[in-house]
């Protein structure tokens, strides 16, 4: 999996490219993983103010809707219009050509709650043993022997 | 025991595998409270014939129209529907499968809804259409739900018609209630029956949501939507028309020709059978760039694995299964063999059966017109051009109506009810099924 | 796996046209001839339309063989096995067709006056006190279309009430369990939803009920048994937290296939419940409807039920339009009423003891399905389950073999698959509701089927994961379908020029 340098993470998978004052955000490929063949992006309007850790836009597979919340506060300058007819894009080049908007950063403080590129490895590595421990959490309570008796009382 | 295939010695063996003693150690584990209280007391099950015969005594307690003279519309028609229809929803492939979630066993159900979102599209000239909701009236609710999220928070007032179906208002307001950032107002009708286009337009401003009109309204009457439809779009306001005899669109210039947001209505007329009101289905379409806000199923075109064309439920993630509370509606169990029996009736009659259909109506409706105008001295009320109902004013109509049922005979629909200002008003319904010979009895009927 | 031979057009496997590419100019199979007037008279030429582009144009027997073929690419109740969870997919009574189609009922106007649809409304009326007794509860209302229709009207109900009481109330507590639709009802009536966790058996505890529950509730959404097919154990006492705090308990009766004759929900303190008649009542699901979601409400609530309501005196049955509390109608007409008369039939052939049967049969035959499938599948829940079980995909995930992959190779063996991925409680969910009306031999087919399937995962994974090979089909592509939306058929010209 790839994790950039030069990008910041957010929490909730989103990915940051600071040039100034403007910020460039898409999903990261965790994400973009996670919820399998993108089929729909919502975007904001350029103009439009987002707010950090709202959510700005929504990314949908064909199972699923997913929301997508602003890593930092800001004017949205440019919003991607490749994405509209090519939502998979997200999918080929979540860093690259799959960018979802650009914002007029308002506060550069917010960009201090971000994870650079190695704690967010560490931090989706996380997310994965979570799962895996959670998995095996049910296994064991699976495990207990059963007792036909018991269903009759 | 009925339908339940299991003899003694099935039971004993599938309850010896799981390990139970008795049936009753499936449950014993719910409270022995409930249990104790939970005998229902209603008879023994009845034979097969038993059944019969007690529905068929029921049955023949109701007017139907094979023995009765009905001239009644008011959002339920009596037409005529070819045998096949009833013979293609008959099919338990159809009738006993379930929603098409498993796609690659319901390509019949799939391509038939796909079949009739294009009749629907063709029939009333918009771009897309859902695979039906529950009838005519909760569609005309759903329409403006739709409206509403579309439009901005600023525009929350919505206008309704008052020459619109009774019911349908009153659905409309009933699901609307629980909004609390929705006013619904109503706009009069004018000398000719239809909306009038003048008090409408000054309520539209940049604070109207949309307007809801009927098309033909609930007097039988063909609004003219151009002027409706100009006044709205200059408002930014959205139009909705709701349809609830689609057989005149077999006829009529249909709502997209005007360029209408959102056309919804009642498809019952569409080879369904009255059913005393119910199970038909509501039909819903708009423009293609409100695809996105549509509430109900909708049918997408794709390919399988091996390249061929397949049918598959598409957009699902609008709906409640997936979006849960931010679902546009939480519409599942929808109307689908309703829907599939209009889209076999649309095929067997098809683009030239249909209008030859819609023009047998409108003459036949002139034609009574006509005669109980002039002949059985009653009044026409309204000016408007209509399609195959119409409302006259007669005198006395306690007892006319005494008059017809002794006969046989059920002229309209009294409107008293629903508009205390046509006291004595009835709306009268003539389609193909009611022969001329009906009408002469009618006439003949109120002369006495 | 062999292929299905599409290159004959007439093999029953052979992709159908649509019915806008047969046909030709002029054709119909229902012309009937004009007689007697102009319409150019009768109408302005500005209110009249060109011909519909595109509709068909077929005869007769065109069109019978255009659906009939399209009816073969289906799967059914009456030619496969179908156990899809909390869909009740049981058997659809052929009388029950019959009467449903007799004149006096399918040819009546609902507008003709009350006292010549005197039969209709006895019907209608005796249907209601049955749903009563069934579900315990002490008046009801026949007018939803659907389930989610009923769950519409039963939080109106609860609005309406609350409302006259002073306060209206701003959210609804629904357990992570529910149905999708029961969130969608509450946002649609105008409440916020709050979701509360079931406990590691799968049930609802009084405790968390609780903390979730204050003033500014209105209601509780609970379904019994709930969508992991278990009976809610604490409902009693949930109901209790809730009431105490001024609140109502809703109950979405889609399970209520496991309760007739067992528990009555009117007795677990519901104030107001929906049941489903396409589900329980054996009425036909018709490829996605249409249904039948009658409420039942305890009397304090009766005042706001939906009207016109039917009403007996000694001359008969008459309507009440009027009723000053009533939240008015939610649909035209009375209902679904061919379905209505359907679900009476369906009560009337089983009786008190044929429903108690059926409830019982249903336990047993999900019962024997979950003892015969524990060892080779992952159970979700060791509770007792009730008229349906659920499995998760976890064993067969070892091969890299999902839920979906054997929902699909379930297809090969001629089963329609179980509720897949509901509910979202439980990862890679297999609910599995078998119904009464299927014989042991169908329930001993379909185990075979799981475990041949569950060999396979661990043997051949591959071939499940491409599953299926043998249906009209294969597997389709929705992500397609999403992206670029085709929902009409467009003729040819319009898609050279694009």
């Amino acid at each position: 999996m790839e994790f950039p340098e030069g990008l910041k993470y957010s929490k909730e998978h989103e990915w940051v490219l600071v040039e100034g004052n403007t910020a460039t955000i898409g999903i990261t490929e965790f994400a973009q993983e996670e919820l399998g063949d993108i089929v729909y992006v919502e975007l904001p309007e350029v103009g439009e103010k987002v707010v950090k850790d709202d959510p700005f836009g929504a990314v949908e597979s064909v199972k699923a809707v997913s929301d997508v919340y602003a890593p930092v506060s800001g004017a949205v300058l440019e919003i991607n219009d490749i994405l509209p007819d090519n939502p998979e894009t997200i999918n080929d080049d979540p860093y690259g050509d799959g960018w979802m908007i650009r914002v007029e950063l308002s506060d550069t403080d917010d960009l201090k709650d971000l994870m650079d590129a190695e704690e967010y490895a560490e931090y989706v590595q996380q997310q994965k043993e979570n799962d895996e421990e959670e998995d095996e959490d049910e296994e064991d309570e699976d495990e207990e022997p059963e007792d036909e008796e018991d269903e009759d009382k | 025991m009925r339908y339940t295939p299991h003899t003694a010695s099935d039971r004993e063996r599938m309850l010896q595998a799981i390990g139970l003693d008795s049936l009753e150690a499936l449950y014993r584990h719910i409270p022995a409270a409930l249990r104790e209280r939970a005998k229902i007391d209603l008879p023994q099950g009845l034979s097969e014939l038993a059944v019969q015969k007690r529905l068929s005594v029921l049955a023949g307690e109701n007017a139907s129209a094979g023995d009765w003279s009905l001239f009644l519309g008011g959002g339920a028609y009596q037409h005529f529907i070819p045998s096949a229809v009833d013979a293609v929803i008959s099919r338990s492939e159809f009738a006993t499968s379930y929603t098409p979630y498993q796609p690659e066993v319901s390509q019949g159900t799939l391509q038939a809804l796909f079949e009739y979102q294009t009749l629907i599209c063709q029939l009333t000239g918009m771009e897309v259409s859902n695979a039906g909701v529950y009838d005519g009236a909760s569609a005309a609710a759903e329409a403006v739900l739709m409206s509403r999220r579309i439009q901005p928070a600023s525009r929350r007032r919505v206008l309704v018609s008052k020459a619109l179906h009774p019911q349908y208002r009153a659905v409309v307001c009933a699901y609307l209630k629980n909004l609390q950032d929705i006013a619904l107002e109503e706009v009069a009708y004018d000398g000719s029956g239809a909306t009038d286009v003048g008090a409408l337009t000054a309520r539209l401003d940049d604070r109207a949501m949309c307007a809801l009109v009927g098309y033909p309204n609930f007097f039988g009457v063909i609004e003219d939507l151009a002027p409706i439809q100009s006044a709205c779009a200059t408002s930014g306001a959205q139009l909705i028309t709701v349809t609830t005899e689609p057989l005149s669109l077999g006829l009529l210039k249909p709502p997209g020709d005007f360029g209408v947001d959102i056309a919804v209505g009642e498809g019952q007329s569409l080879g369904v059978p009255m059913n005393f009101g119910g199970p038909a289905f509501g039909f819903f379409a708009c423009q293609k760039k409100f695809v996105r806000n549509l509430p109900g199923r909708l049918v997408g075109e794709t390919v399988d694995a091996d390249g061929r064309r397949g049918f598959v439920l598409t957009l699902a993630t609008r709906e409640q299964h997936i979006r849960r509370e931010k679902a546009t509606s939480n519409i599942c169990t929808s109307q689908t063999l309703c829907a599939l029996g209009a889209t076999v009736y649309m095929s067997l009659l098809g683009k030239s059966g249909l209008r030859r259909m819609a023009e047998i109506n409108t003459v036949r409706a002139h034609r009574a017109q006509a005669m109980l105008t002039r002949q059985a001295g009653l009044a026409a009320v309204f000016t408007g051009p209509y399609f195959n109902e119409f409302v006259l004013r007669g005198a006395e109509l306690e007892k006319l109506f005494e008059n017809c049922a002794k006969h046989k005979i059920v002229p309209g629909i009294a409107l008293e009810r629903w508009y205390p200002e046509l006291r004595d008003c009835f709306l009268v319904c003539v389609t193909e099924m009611n022969e001329d010979e009906e009408v002469e009895r009618l006439v003949g009927t109120i002369v006495e | 796996m062999s292929e299905p031979s599409s290159s004959n057009p007439r093999s029953l496997a052979a992709e159908p046209k649509l019915i806008f590419e047969s046909g030709s100019a002029g054709r119909s199979a229902c012309l009937w001839p004009l007689e007697g007037g102009e319409v150019a008279e009768l109408i302005p030429a500005a209110l009249l339309r060109r011909d519909i582009a595109g509709f068909p144009e077929l005869g007769e027997l065109e069109t019978l063989r255009h659906f009939t073929r399209l009816s073969q690419r289906n799967f059914a109740i009456e030619s496969q096995f179908y156990p899809l969870g909390s869909c009740t997919m049981k058997y659809n009574p052929k009388v029950n067709e019959a009467v449903a189609r007799l004149p006096g009922f399918a040819q009546i106007h609902p507008l003709a006056p009350v006292a010549l649809s005197q039969g209709a409304f006895a019907l209608l009326h005796e249907l209601e006190a049955m749903l009563a007794e069934i579900s315990g509860m002490e008046r009801v209302s026949l007018q939803p279309s659907a389930g989610a229709q009923g769950e519409l009207t039963g939080l109106m109900l609860i609005r309406a009430c609350l409302t006259e009481r002073g306060n209206p109330r701003k959210k609804i507590i629904v357990p992570d369990t529910a149905h999708g639709t029961n969130p969608a009802s509450s946002t649609l009536c105008g409440y916020d939803v709050i979701q509360v966790s079931s406990n590691e058996h799968g049930v609802l505890e009084a405790a968390a009920v609780e903390k979730a529950m204050d003033e500014t509730v209105a209601a509780i959404m609970i379904t019994n048994p709930n969508t992991l097919g278990l009976f809610e154990t604490n409902i009693e006492a949930v109901a209790a937290v809730v009431h105490a705090r001024g609140g109502m308990v809703y109950l979405d009766g889609a399970n209520l296939n496991a309760l007739m004759g067992i528990a009555k929900p009117g007795h677990m303190g519901v104030d107001v419940l929906h049941m489903n008649l396409h589900k329980t009542f054996s009425t036909p699901h018709g490829g996605g409807g249409p249904g039948a979601g009658p409420v039942g409400v305890k009397n304090h609530l009766a005042d706001y039920l939906p009207v016109p309501r039917i009403v007996k005196t000694a001359d008969g049955f008459t309507l009440e339009e009027d009723s000053p509390k009533s939240i008015g109608r939610v649909r035209s007409f009375f209902g679904n009423f061919g379905v209505l008369v359907r679900a009476f039939a369906y009560i009337l052939a089983l009786g008190s003891d044929g429903l108690a049967d059926a409830s019982r049969m249903a336990l047993l035959n999900a019962n024997y399905i979950r003892k015969n499938l524990e060892k080779h599948f992952q159970l979700a829940f060791h509770e007792p389950c009730m008229h349906e079980c659920i499995f998760i995909d976890r064993l067969q995930q070892r091969s890299g073999v999902s839920t979906l992959d054997i929902a699909k190779r379930l297809l090969d063996y001629g089963y329609h698959p179980p509720t897949i991925y509901f509910p979202l409680v439980v990862s890679g969910a297999l609910m599995i509701e078998p119904t009464e009306t299927e014989t042991p031999e169908t329930l001993d087919g379909f185990i075979d089927a799981m475990l041949a399937i569950a060999e396979e995962a661990k043997n051949d994974p591959e071939l499940v994961k491409h599953a299926p090979y043998s249906t009209p089909v294969r597997r389709l592509d929705e992500a397609r379908a999403a992206r670029k939306p085709v929902l009409r058929w467009e003729p040819p010209a319009a898609n050279a020029a694009s």
